[in-house]
């Protein structure tokens, strides 16, 4: 993986690390590494374990096995109150009977930090989230946008080296979530400093994480850039879970070669490890499919039945089932322009390509989940 | 995935590669240390409280005068004596009875106060409360005053004595119903509206929804209230000594061999037999307690009675019956204690109040109990929440924890009697380093912390359970150690709970008997035991006088109890959710 900044060490160092509760494996032997001052976004379906390696690293809930080190120490079996992490829970835990001033000044307080000290450290870090004139109150009288900035200052009070969020936006309405995600990556941005953060929110993921470590029952599927996530996931799981995608059955035919029933497509994918006549997946996003001065002659040309679509405000979905193959329908975007330029319906015939540098393979194959309920 | 599919898939994946990585060595913090040295020196306590009296009452009953082990001969003789067996068919008897009568009156009594639109509602929960605030003694005097010899409603009885099964009944009926009617009403409010909208607008009668809605919800809540009244009234001594008569039951029979004749063995014997009902009962009860989960989800709509006014008048009606029942029993002992001679000189006087010359200790019986309640309150309120706190949020020594939890629940099972009984075998016994708290006030109060336990630690548990889950780790990611965050967060968070329970602790200092009967000395005499020695010395009017005054006490405690709450729910209202 060939991150930017794989020259540096390592901030935080994960190894090998195993948790089990009772028979059950939460996580099975996790290794990664997260670089100073970056945004790493720990992004999987519920139970997949990315809580569980959350409090691991904390020292919550300690692995069975493995070793966690930070900032070059090994602290694999410290308790939490020997690292170095502010954390901000979904609950956000903040202490009802003390005001804002009060939750935020928790950590400072209790270092003998000189009280005008304290007092202009709480003021700036609640003048950063823009809650400055709202010291006074107690956390019940906030929104809930509100508490979660406030649960974001008391972690950073203490200018911890690591800051952990595990679901901070989940429990806040789509306009607020949207909004303070940009809050967090900004301020995160400013302070520089490490930060993971826990969540089963992709779009969350793909606008606020540098990295992004995508995991599934206990394993860690893939980690990578945003645009790596989506544009090249390294196996159907993540094709899956991150945005819309189409899964095709196919047969591998000659060198770079694959087809669908009787089409041949060209793909520009490696077929590794794949041998020829092997049962395989093909995948194509909706909106990576070509649809504009398409015809047969067009290379990886596709001609299908418009069967459904789909009004999604700036576009339209459209089913489109394989002349060839009954069986096979795709999916793919039609924008509102082509829809009146060309006068689709459903019913109608269109035709449509499979770009050679869209095109993913994987040499498995998949039920997509919807097929499956 | 379902966790299952997710077992099953780790279970099929584990041959293939063992996970890398060398084990964990858990570095156990310095606050780890002090969170678990405090749960074992209150684990301590117990064992020093409960586990061994209960051993040393065990042992005895195995045990002949001399000291000699004699296996179950004392078992085989109580069984084969037909004046002791007889009590354990006694007892069966009088708690099955009262058991039904109590358990259908506060049904109905829950029913009316909440599915039916009558009035005075809280007037009527305050009035079914009352026989909380008095040693069980009380209502038997009352009793005696309205159904004795010369009581004024004996005809009622068309020739029957109150002495015996039908006192005792009564008595227990009464002293019981409150502790019944909460269970109930509990039970009955967590009701979702929207189910009797479903029956209704499915054209259901009222009938088939009582008895498809309504019955199936509250049906652990009975069970529970039954098996709780069963063990009450089984295990209560203040009724049957008072109007028991010749009828004996277990309770007095405890009494009567200690006290009365001297045979420890026996009463050690008598005492193992009361404990089996009341270990059944709690079992059950715990097994109950344990499948009525979450039939409330969190959109169920509270229940609104809708008025009915034949249905409504029919309620306000049992409650007045009921309610003017429980107001005069204390009305005829307030009334009997003012009069100089009952009933024959009504004449008002102060005189009965005089205790100096009655037996019982005076009024400093009356201060002894107060000096023990207060102590048992502030005592017993701080190691019952510590420990409950420690239990709920110390990390990881789970065989500890769970062995905790375990002894915090046996003083449930274990009747007083047979808790005051083991405390004279266990301190009295020679070579105990622990023998100079025998006679002491330091005895009392451990032994009423201990016999009140249980109801106080699942108090704080529930509370501690209520707050968010998340205040130690964050405490402990910004560096604070727990018992600052306890003292400053937990504490203030719950002193709701902790005010419940040093009122509930104080009350029932107040009242008890059965476990402190056994360890009074003079110098620490007691109210509620001076209530039982002058209605034995035959001072029916000073022992109604001295039930008064605890009454008056325990109600002054619950009214400074509602004071206090209502004061700091204001204050706190601006942090406190609603």
């Amino acid at each position: 993986m060939g991150h930017p900044m794989s020259t540096k060490d390592a901030y935080l160092k994960v190894e090998n690390l195993t948790k089990m509760f009772g028979d059950f494996t939460a996580l099975r032997d996790i290794s990664l590494e997260v670089f100073e001052g970056e945004f790493v976004c720990f992004l999987g379906p519920s139970g997949c374990g990315k809580t569980t390696l959350l409090r691991a690293i904390a020292g919550l809930d300690i692995q069975t096995r493995g070793r966690v080190e930070q900032g070059g120490a090994d602290i694999s079996g410290l308790p939490p109150s020997e690292r170095d992490f502010g954390i901000v829970f979904q609950s956000y835990a903040l202490f009802p009977n003390l005001t804002v001033n009060q939750n935020v000044a928790y950590g400072l307080v209790n270092r003998k930090t000189p009280k005008a000290e304290t007092e202009a450290r709480v003021a700036e870090l609640l003048e950063s989230v823009g809650l400055a004139d709202q010291g006074s109150k107690y956390p019940a009288q906030l929104s809930g946008g509100q508490q979660q900035r406030v649960a974001l200052s008391r972690a950073l009070a203490t200018k911890p080296g690591l800051l952990l969020l595990d679901e901070p936006l989940s429990a806040l309405d789509a306009k607020v979530r949207v909004h303070l995600r940009h809050e967090i990556k900004q301020l995160q941005h400013k302070l520089g400093i490490t930060t993971i953060m826990v969540t089963h929110d992709q779009e969350e993921a793909l606008t606020m994480a540098d990295r992004i470590v995508v995991m599934n029952e206990g394993v860690i599927e893939q980690i990578g850039s945003p645009e790596d996530i989506y544009s090249r996931p390294a196996n159907p799981f993540v094709a899956d879970f991150i945005g819309t995608m189409n899964f095709l059955a196919g047969i591998a035919s000659d060198q770079a070669q694959v087809c669908i029933c009787d089409t041949e497509l060209a793909t520009n994918h490696g077929l590794n490890d794949i041998q020829k006549d092997d049962a395989i997946t093909i995948c194509i996003r909706p909106e990576d499919v070509a649809t504009r001065g398409v015809t047969a002659d067009t290379a990886n040309a596709v001609l299908t039945v418009v069967e459904s679509m789909e009004f999604l405000g700036s576009f339209y979905r459209a089913t489109l089932r394989v002349q060839d193959d009954a069986k096979t329908t795709i999916c793919a975007d039609f924008s509102i322009n082509l829809v009146r330029d060309l006068n689709i319906e459903e019913g109608g015939e269109f035709t449509i390509a499979l770009p050679a540098d869209h095109i993913r393979v994987y040499g498995e194959t998949f039920a997509h989940a919807d097929d499956v309920i | 995935m379902t966790l299952s599919d997710a077992m099953a898939h780790a279970a099929e994946t584990t041959p293939d590669r063992m996970p890398a990585g060398a084990p964990v060595r858990l570095k156990v913090s310095t606050e780890d240390w002090i969170m678990r040295g405090v749960l074992v020196a209150i684990g301590l306590y117990f064992i020093v409280a409960i586990v061994l009296p209960l051993y040393a009452l065990l042992s005895k009953s195995f045990l002949d005068k001399d000291e000699n082990f004699v296996g179950l001969a004392n078992f085989t003789e109580f069984f084969n004596t037909p004046a002791l067996s007889q009590s354990v068919a006694n007892s069966l008897t009088i708690a099955s009875i009262s058991t039904l009568i109590v358990v259908t009156l506060a049904f109905i009594y829950a029913y009316a106060l909440t599915r039916s639109c009558m009035r005075f509602k809280s007037l009527f929960k305050g009035i079914a409360l009352i026989p909380i605030l008095m040693p069980s003694l009380l209502p038997a005097i009352s009793l005696i005053f309205m159904f004795g010899k010369q009581g004024f409603l004996t005809f009622l009885l068309f020739g029957n004595e109150i002495y015996g099964p039908i006192g005792i009944i009564m008595g227990e009926v009464i002293y019981i119903f409150p502790h019944v009617l909460m269970i109930i009403l509990i039970a009955m409010s967590m009701s979702d509206g929207r189910l009797y909208e479903a029956s209704e607008s499915l054209g259901a009668s009222k009938v088939r929804t009582f008895f498809t809605v309504t019955l199936p919800g509250i049906r652990y809540g009975l069970v529970s209230a039954g098996f709780v009244a069963f063990t009450l009234i089984i295990t209560d001594f203040g009724v049957p000594k008072v109007v028991g008569g010749k009828y004996n039951v277990l309770a007095t029979d405890v009494y009567k061999q200690v006290v009365g004749r001297q045979d420890f063995e026996m009463g050690a014997v008598v005492s193992m037999v009361l404990l089996v009902p009341a270990v059944i009962a709690f079992a059950a009860d715990r097994i109950i307690q344990r499948k009525q989960v979450a039939i409330l989800t969190s959109r169920a709509v509270p229940y609104a009675p809708q008025p009915s006014p034949r249905f409504d008048a029919i309620m306000t009606g049992f409650c007045m019956l009921v309610g003017s029942v429980i107001v005069s029993i204390l009305g005829v002992a307030v009334f009997a204690s003012l009069v100089k001679f009952w009933p024959y000189n009504l004449s008002l006087t102060l005189g009965n109040y005089d205790f100096s010359l009655r037996d019982g200790g005076g009024w400093d019986s009356y201060f002894n109990s107060i000096k023990l309640a207060s102590w048992t309150a502030v005592i017993g309120t701080c190691v019952i929440f510590t420990g409950a706190y420690l239990v709920e949020k110390t990390k990881g020594f789970v065989a500890g924890r769970m062995a905790f939890q375990f002894l915090a629940m046996m003083p449930m099972a274990v009747p007083g009697l047979s808790l005051g009984l083991a405390y004279i075998f266990f301190f009295n016994a020679p070579g105990n380093p622990l023998g100079f708290l025998y006679h002491t006030m330091p005895i009392l109060v451990i032994c009423t912390i201990t016999h009140f336990y249980t109801v106080s630690h699942l108090t704080a548990i529930t509370a501690l359970k209520q707050i968010d889950a998340e205040f130690e780790s964050v405490s402990a990611s910004l560096k604070v150690p727990f018992y600052k965050t306890f003292w400053r967060v937990t504490v203030p968070v719950c002193v709701p709970a902790i005010l419940e329970i040093s009122m509930y602790l104080f009350v029932n200092a107040m009242t008890t008997v059965s476990a402190v009967v056994f360890l009074y000395s003079p110098d620490t005499a007691l109210a509620s035991v001076a209530v039982l020695n002058m209605d034995d010395a035959g001072e029916q009017a000073s022992a109604a006088a001295m039930g008064v005054m605890i009454v008056i006490t325990a109600g002054g405690a619950r009214l400074l109890h509602a004071l206090l709450t209502r004061g700091l729910a204001r204050r706190t209202q601006a942090w406190r959710k609603h």
